[in-house]
């Protein structure tokens, strides 16, 4: 019985998992199985993130404390679920246009989402390595999924060779908190900090590995150098999920290890994040100013938002986790919604993904460019959507805890981003169009687009029941 | 009557929307469903004016509805006599900005009524906010349509126009972002709990320590300057004014600034009363400048819309100068300057735009010697230069005469000089302001297509009348203008005076008693005051 109920409330990370077994299977045993792949991930999902809200009141954690169960977990499930649902919608026309649908598409993506799903559940050092790893594996295989252009195969190479080489660091921080606490489960570790019986030397080397292997993950310099490359030689899809889902399951997974090691952060740990948020900030708008290829400038872009996440991390205070995870949240929508755009205007081959293609889009698709713009003004961080109150309410956090100057970098870092934001709107809305871009209605990528514009409209007017919720289960 | 104060924002917002709604083709429905829309919101605007009560202190028709509760952020809105009048105003202007789209703008007029609709919404919003949060939201919600009206249907170099609006303006709002935050957690260590309500923070904020709001007065103010534009922040202005279509440039000048000038009073002079005490002379220099300079550039300007744009920088100083004096008078006639430019100008700027659509030109040296072919036209300019010129007996010269007052009998400054220079701005603007309209309308036309213009026709009367009448109005009888802002004004200053000297010289206003009893100097009758201060103006000296 006790078996049964702990498999119940843990039922997302169960079923994402046996659903990607499925797809894998499927794609094994069943001939030109596209579209029932296609449609078994799409309702397996749906399923999940109905899971996730069935157990969003579970508490505590399950296995012998390997996975923590229901609130913000459960929460994250839905969302990860959702972002992987639009990454199907939009990633389906898109390989059928590029030709290259095959089936081990669909079990990748949910193979990644299984590792991001447990990643948010984890609730042990070994389910967290377990989950980042299920999860970049993935990824690595997804970045060199055309697998005949030589960017493709050269992004996956990068990211596989430096990922694993960040993953050396990720366990050999995990080892060195197991050696100086002696404890694996995050509650274990927090009662061996609470108590003073973990050697303070191993503990602070643990948290900086920890760290160096996070950073690279979710891309903060100076560990973002195959950032451009990989999110510019991926598929445009790939690129969109990777970008959300990756970052967003590693700050979800990261928020309960870091609570537990509360008492290990010191102010110097702090105030070196709050470096290394303000070079990211810095560094990724100011590079994106100079690029004309817009998965870069996107790619750029993605750098300076992992900055702003870290502002949470920086104020190491309830508000500052909502934040980061509100943060989290508003972007995985807005940028999966701006990575969107480009894949529907890219053709064949990397054509199209110029600045200058997207001259005059506004005459020929008046939707496609008002709903990039409602993206681009999100991640600019205007109001009245969700990117400006992500920003506002990091901004409380980390003033809060006496970082203003971070907050005054950050809205420099906000000014420079402004100017290449514009730029796309320059060309979309005040250019001539020189050629006809003729793009494919009604296809299912638009349903993506809405749907995450209308998360982009919610969550920036009515952020009260997120929060709501977040303050009740942090 | 609360409902009513949202009405002014929820019916340009529900124009909006439909005509996304219309289809493109549907242009007549576009323009109907805008022009309803605005002037709906004037009625509305109107009978706000009607019910309020000028007497009371404080805010009224009063509406919090709790939004995000963990910030404590509110739908908080409520008017005083300070914003009523630029409610007025923006209401006031934009059917007479729709009137004179009506021509210019022929290409993708949904988006642009739309966008003005928008514009509209977010700029009422900006001046009826008693949330720090929601007129943060506001205010960078009219940059939005603002920036796609001047890149899109602006003039040839409008790109570069609209981003370098786009970029000022940010820069200038983000610090005060941080700012706003800032008080919201000072509240929260201090005063119990994070906030953004302005009537909360009103009461924190002047306790703060002087290091401490020194910083804060210049996140605001810098925003706010950039948007006046105080020099020698205004040089987006020109650029803008340039490229904006007409209807643009007299939203822009009629009510954009005037976020800015509202802002300083509303936000600096509230909320940083002593940081204020020390930078206001150094503001009100940087208005007299202002004055100077915009008026000398202006004068060597051929490019009408240009002269313009100087003259706007020249008449905002009038009104930074009449804040920073931080006397009645100088508020009073600060905030009658607001709307008086915005009248004045944004006509100079449809008469440019009339001239414009007839000739594709806009410099000076191409016209001449239009005043016997275009009579009427060339009346109701001469009304809007004397208006914007400040000749007695037109609104514009109450403003800037209560200003220059203020400004002279200030304590806050103490001194005579910026008063006497800001005087000498007002002999440049008739020099720079005759200069043009002799250029235009008299000696011999600069090009033989000027012999076949025709003069307006019934439309273009239709924008110019309502705002003769208005000229008229204000120059001859202010009193229910200044009334309505007097109360809010004179408290504000009387806190101020409160602050700095302990006692104040500003009768607080009460309930007037039956009898008659002889007023105090400054209440009353604007006729009285005007008398009443210049009798008590100190005699000039040797």
């Amino acid at each position: 019985m006790e078996f049964v109920t702990q498999l119940s409330s843990a039922a997302p990370v169960v079923m994402i998992g046996l659903l990607a077994t499925a797809v894998m299977l499927i794609d094994a045993f069943v001939r030109d199985s596209t579209t029932i792949a296609f449609w078994t991930s799409l309702i397996g999902l749906l399923v999940v993130a109905g899971a996730g809200i069935a157990t969003v009141s579970a508490s505590g954690t399950v296995f012998s404390g390997m996975l923590s169960v229901g609130g913000t977990a459960a929460l994250f499930d839905v969302l990860l679920a959702l972002a992987g649902i639009l990454t199907l919608l939009a990633a389906r026309p898109y390989l059928r246009r590029e030709v290259r649908e095959y089936d081990e598409f669909y079990s990748l993506l949910l193979f990644a989402l299984a590792g991001a799903i447990m990643l948010a559940h984890s609730a042990h050092l070994i389910t967290f390595f377990l989950g980042i790893e299920l999860m970049s594996i993935s990824f690595y295989v997804l970045a060199g999924y055309f697998r005949s252009q030589p960017r493709s195969i050269e992004a996956a190479l990068k990211y596989f060779l430096l990922g694993a080489f960040a993953t050396g660091f990720l366990l050999y921080g995990i080892a060195m908190l197991y050696g100086s606490s002696g404890a694996l489960s995050y509650t274990a570790i927090h009662e061996h900090l609470q108590k003073g019986s973990a050697l303070p030397t191993l503990l602070l080397i643990g948290v900086g590995l920890l760290l160096v292997g996070i950073g690279f993950k979710i891309a903060i310099v100076p560990f973002h150098q195959w950032v451009p490359d990989v999110y510019q030689g991926a598929p445009t899809v790939v690129t969109a999920f990777m970008s959300t889902v990756g970052k967003a399951a590693v700050v979800i997974g990261l928020i309960p290890l870091f609570q537990a090691l509360q008492p290990a952060v010191e102010t110097k740990v702090q105030v070196a994040v709050a470096m290394l948020s303000a070079l990211t900030i810095l560094l990724g708008n100011i590079v994106a100013v100079v690029q004309s290829n817009i998965k870069r400038m996107l790619a750029y872009s993605s750098i300076a938002h992992a900055g702003y996440l870290l502002m949470g991390f920086v104020a190491q205070s309830e508000r500052g986790w909502a934040g980061m995870l509100f943060y989290a949240a508003a972007y995985v929508f807005m940028q999966l919604g701006a990575f969107v755009v480009v894949a529907i205007i890219e053709r064949e081959n990397e054509h199209r993904l110029e600045l200058s293609d997207y001259a005059g889009l506004s005459r020929r698709h008046p939707v496609l460019a008002a709903l990039m713009s409602i993206f681009l003004f999100s991640l600019t961080g205007l109001p009245p959507f969700a990117g400006f109150f992500g920003k506002y309410y990091l901004f409380t956090a980390a003033i809060a805890a006496g970082y203003t100057w971070l907050a005054i970098i950050a809205v420099i870092g906000t000014m420079i981003s402004a100017y290449f934001y514009l730029g796309v709107l320059v060309a979309m809305y005040f250019r001539e169009p020189h050629e006809s871009l003729a793009v494919a209605h009604g296809s299912t990528a638009m349903w993506t687009l809405w749907l995450s514009c209308i998360a982009v409209l919610a969550l920036g007017i009515f952020p009260t029941p997120f929060l709501q919720f977040l303050e009740r289960f942090l | 009557m609360v409902w009513v104060l949202v009405g002014t924002l929820a019916v340009p917002l529900a124009g909006f929307l439909f005509i996304l709604a219309l289809p493109r083709r549907h242009v007549r429905w576009i323009h109907a469903v805008s022009l309803t829309a605005s002037l709906v919101t004037l009625a509305l605007a109107i009978a706000l004016w009607i019910a309020f009560r000028p007497n009371e202190a404080g805010f009224q028709f009063h509406i919090a509805v709790r939004w995000i509760e963990a910030l404590d952020i509110g739908f908080r809105l409520g008017i005083d006599g300070i914003s009523l009048l630029l409610v007025l105003l923006t209401t006031f202007l934009m059917p007479i900005a729709l009137l004179a789209s009506l021509e210019p703008i022929r290409h993708r007029q949904k988006e642009y009524y739309a966008m003005m609709m928008l514009l509209e919404s977010a700029m009422l919003g900006v001046f009826v906010a008693l949330d720090t949060f929601l007129f943060y939201v506001f205010w960078e919600l009219v940059l939005i349509p603002m920036y796609f009206i001047i890149g899109i249907w602006g003039g040839g170099n409008r790109v570069y126009a609209a981003l370098k609006f786009f970029l000022y303006t940010l820069v200038g709002s983000l610090l005060m972002l941080v700012a706003i935050v800032w008080l919201g957690v000072y509240a929260e260590q201090h005063a119990g709990s994070f906030t953004a309500d302005f009537e909360r923070l009103r009461y924190i904020a002047p306790n703060l320590p002087i290091e401490l709001q020194r910083w804060l007065f210049w996140a605001f103010a810098l925003s706010f300057c950039i948007k006046v534009p105080l020099f020698p922040l205004h040089t987006w202005l020109p650029d803008a004014h340039v490229e904006a279509p007409t209807a643009g440039s007299v939203i822009l000048a009629g009510v954009l600034l005037k976020m800015g000038t509202y802002g300083l009073v509303r936000f600096n002079l509230e909320l940083f009363p002593q940081a204020s005490f020390e930078y206001a002379p150094l503001l009100a220099w940087l208005g007299v400048v202002g004055i100077l300079y915009g008026a000398l550039v202006a004068f060597a300007q051929n490019d009408m819309k240009k002269l313009i744009a100087y003259s706007s920088v020249s008449h905002l100083g009038f009104i930074v100068l009449g804040i920073f004096s931080m006397t009645v008078e100088g508020l009073q006639g600060a905030l009658l300057q607001m709307v008086n430019h915005g009248l004045s100008t944004g006509m100079l700027f449809l008469c440019v735009g009339m001239l414009y659509e007839r000739r594709h030109t806009r410099e000076l040296a191409e016209f001449g010697g239009l005043a016997p072919r275009m009579p009427v036209f060339a009346v109701l300019v001469a009304l809007a230069v004397l208006s914007s010129a400040g000749l007695p007996g037109l609104n514009g010269f109450i403003g800037e005469f209560l200003s220059l007052l203020g400004a002279a009998q200030s304590r806050f400054l103490d001194s005579f000089l910026p008063a006497v220079l800001g005087a000498c701005g007002i002999i440049l603007a008739a020099a720079y302001l005759l200069k043009f309209y002799h250029a235009l309308m008299f000696g011999q036309p600069g090009n033989p297509e000027n012999y076949h213009l025709r003069d307006i026709h019934w439309l273009e009367r239709l924008q110019l009348l309502p705002l003769v009448a208005l000229f008229l109005l204000i120059g001859l009888y202010p009193r229910p203008f200044l009334q309505t802002s007097e109360v809010a004004l004179r408290g504000l200053v009387a806190k101020l005076e409160q602050l700095r000297f302990g006692t104040t010289t500003i009768g607080v206003p009460e309930p007037k008693p039956p009898s008659e009893q002889p007023s105090p100097p400054g209440v009353g009758e604007p006729q009285k005051l005007l008398e009443e201060q210049l009798r008590r103006m100190p005699p000039p000296r040797p």
